[in-house]
């Protein structure tokens, strides 16, 4: 009894309220999606069947439909759409990495009492809301607006370039937005480099180059990938961006799930939406938990 | 110490000018007389007052300060248990889900976590309203803290521990009164990002939000759809601004704490 009281009190408590918690609110909501996406839709209160029919026998019939599954590989639009989505969120990930390794880079090689103040407004616009931020974006991407008043002003261009509502609004937007995701492992990754194996690459004759290509970027490989995933998971489920900057013509799967459950109110395709996405990205996050792991450790 | 190359030099610039540029237009025409967003009409702070005396905006503002403040601070407690176990406790049964469980909310897509949790409300037949909204944020902002006192954690010499429980004290007064001050500033900053999470957060409050329960980015939302307005370059300015007040606050706690 005295040992009972022992475990349940100590180490076990301890492990015991953020564990359940974390089960209750995000464990367990996983299974109600997974058994909504198995049932039917109807009118009513809540919008699907149940599973689970008690008649006149001691067990219950299961009553699973596939049909949402089916409904989603009929129809052309979801499988375009779940494409779309790691397209869009690919090709940004590459230029995010390109513009973020480029800044991390530099940060890194600043002066160290420089450094704190440029990671600061690398980590400024990190916190700022993600609302605004795309909403900046508005202003200045559409047709009256701030970049092509500047771009007719100094004779670039004559009429006023469409960029508002199209897919490459939809890149301008997941780039600026997860920049910061990506510069900061990045960072954290090349600040800890010894830059003086650069230039032990280049007392034996390598050309600089070369020794970035050889030496830097298989040195910092963790921080690209860290930052990769943190850009292109998030990203291809992302709604707010194609949402605000995408036209009707932009397919992103986040987008559709939203339709399908608040203007459709189809819980059931919602839900099998979910489902499948999460099959998509659990490799993915799966690999980004035990790399961010092996990095804390 | 290496010198900064001209090619470093321009990325920087260049790099900030993306990232800030956006921001200070935006902040630049909260203060434009004009209607027009794009039109510079002169120096106005007109919509500010208009912002005041917006009942649905302040209204929206409360709910998001409750639901931040609440969930914050139990995201904080709970967060800090859990770095705490994943940084000291090593294995145990279902040490594997735990971690899967903390890591994956911050880059699981929102649309999923928060049909996730509404089904999960409707199954039970909770009323959504403030305090799912606060349930839910809870739940995403609680892996952020886990994960900053996890890496805080990992640097920390046990032995001062060790010492402490040698001299009788028990594991809980050990942890109030010489780790909990040890951490305090990863704790804080754990709890200054949950805020900033909650104050954010659109999607996931969009799907666990009943009627009443309406909050900030939610209302921002709905006016942003009607179209661009002076009025909501005003409140971002604001939200922006105080952003900016607990980061700067944030890095000089931080910076006080490695003086001392």
């Amino acid at each position: 009894m005295k040992n009972l009281r022992k475990i349940i009190n100590g180490r076990a408590a301890v492990i015991g309220i953020p564990y359940l918690w974390l089960l209750a609110l995000f464990f367990f909501p996983f299974l109600i999606v997974l058994k909504i996406s198995f049932a039917e839709p109807i009118i009513a209160i809540p919008p699907y069947t149940s599973l689970l029919e008690w008649g006149d026998s001691f067990w219950p019939t299961i009553k699973a439909s596939l049909d949402s599954y089916l409904f989603l590989l009929d129809d052309s639009l979801y499988i375009n759409a779940y494409l779309s989505s790691l397209k869009i969120a690919t090709i940004s990930t590459l230029i995010a990495l390109v513009i973020g390794y480029a800044i991390a880079y530099s940060i890194a090689k600043a002066p160290t009492r420089w450094r704190g103040i440029l990671l600061m407004l690398v980590i400024l616009p990190f916190w700022t809301s993600f609302l605004i931020r795309v909403y900046a974006w508005i202003g200045i991407l559409k047709t009256e607006g701030l970049l092509n008043l500047l771009l007719i002003s100094l004779g670039v261009i004559d009429k006023p370039l469409t960029i508002m509502n199209t897919d490459l609004a939809v890149y301008i937007g997941i780039v600026y937005s997860y920049l910061p995701f990506m510069i900061l492992p990045l960072y954290a990754n090349l600040e800890k480099m010894d830059f003086s194996l650069l230039e032990a690459a280049a007392d034996l004759g390598c050309r600089p180059f070369k020794a970035f290509w050889t030496v830097t970027i298989p040195l910092s490989l963790p921080g690209i990938l860290a930052g990769c995933f943190l850009v292109f998971i998030p990203a291809v489920g992302e709604f707010v961006i194609p949402d605000l900057l995408g036209g009707t013509q932009t397919l992103m799967i986040g987008k559709v799930l939203w339709m399908e459950f608040f203007s459709n109110r189809d819980w059931p395709v919602a839900s099998a939406v979910a489902i499948i996405l999460l099959a998509i990205l659990v490799v993915p996050i799966m690999y980004y938990q035990k790399s961010q792991e092996k990095a804390i450790s | 110490m290496t010198r900064l190359t001209l090619f470093n030099k321009t990325s920087l610039i260049l790099g900030f000018a993306f990232l800030y540029i956006p921001i200070i237009i935006l902040i630049i025409f909260s203060f434009n007389e004009s209607k027009l967003v794009t039109v510079w009409g002169g120096f106005s702070t007109k919509w500010y007052g208009e912002l005041m005396s917006n009942q649905g905006i302040k209204d929206a503002a409360w709910v998001t300060l409750k639901v931040a403040f609440t969930s914050s601070t139990i995201a904080t407690f709970l967060g800090t248990i859990a770095g705490l176990v994943m940084a000291k406790f090593g294995r145990f049964r279902g040490r594997t889900l735990f971690s899967g469980m903390i890591y994956a909310p911050m880059v699981m897509p929102e649309v999923i976590i928060g049909l996730s949790l509404l089904l999960m409300f409707v199954a039970l037949s909770i009323d959504r309203g403030v305090m799912t909204v606060t349930l839910a944020h809870i739940t995403f902002s609680m892996c952020y803290v886990a994960v900053v006192v996890q890496s805080r954690m990992s640097s920390y010499d046990d032995s001062i521990n060790e010492a402490a429980l040698d001299l009788g004290c028990t594991p809980f007064k050990t942890f109030i009164l010489i780790t909990l001050p040890i951490i305090m500033p990863a704790v804080i900053s754990g709890w200054l990002l949950s805020f900033t999470l909650s104050l954010d957060d659109l999607v996931i409050a969009s799907f666990t939000s009943g009627p009443g329960s309406t909050t900030l980015p939610m209302k921002i939302y709905s006016m942003v759809r009607l179209g661009v307005t002076p009025e909501i370059n005003a409140v971002s300015t604001i939200l922006v601004g105080l952003v900016a007040l607990g980061v700067v606050a944030g890095s000089f706690i931080g910076k006080k704490q490695k003086i001392n």
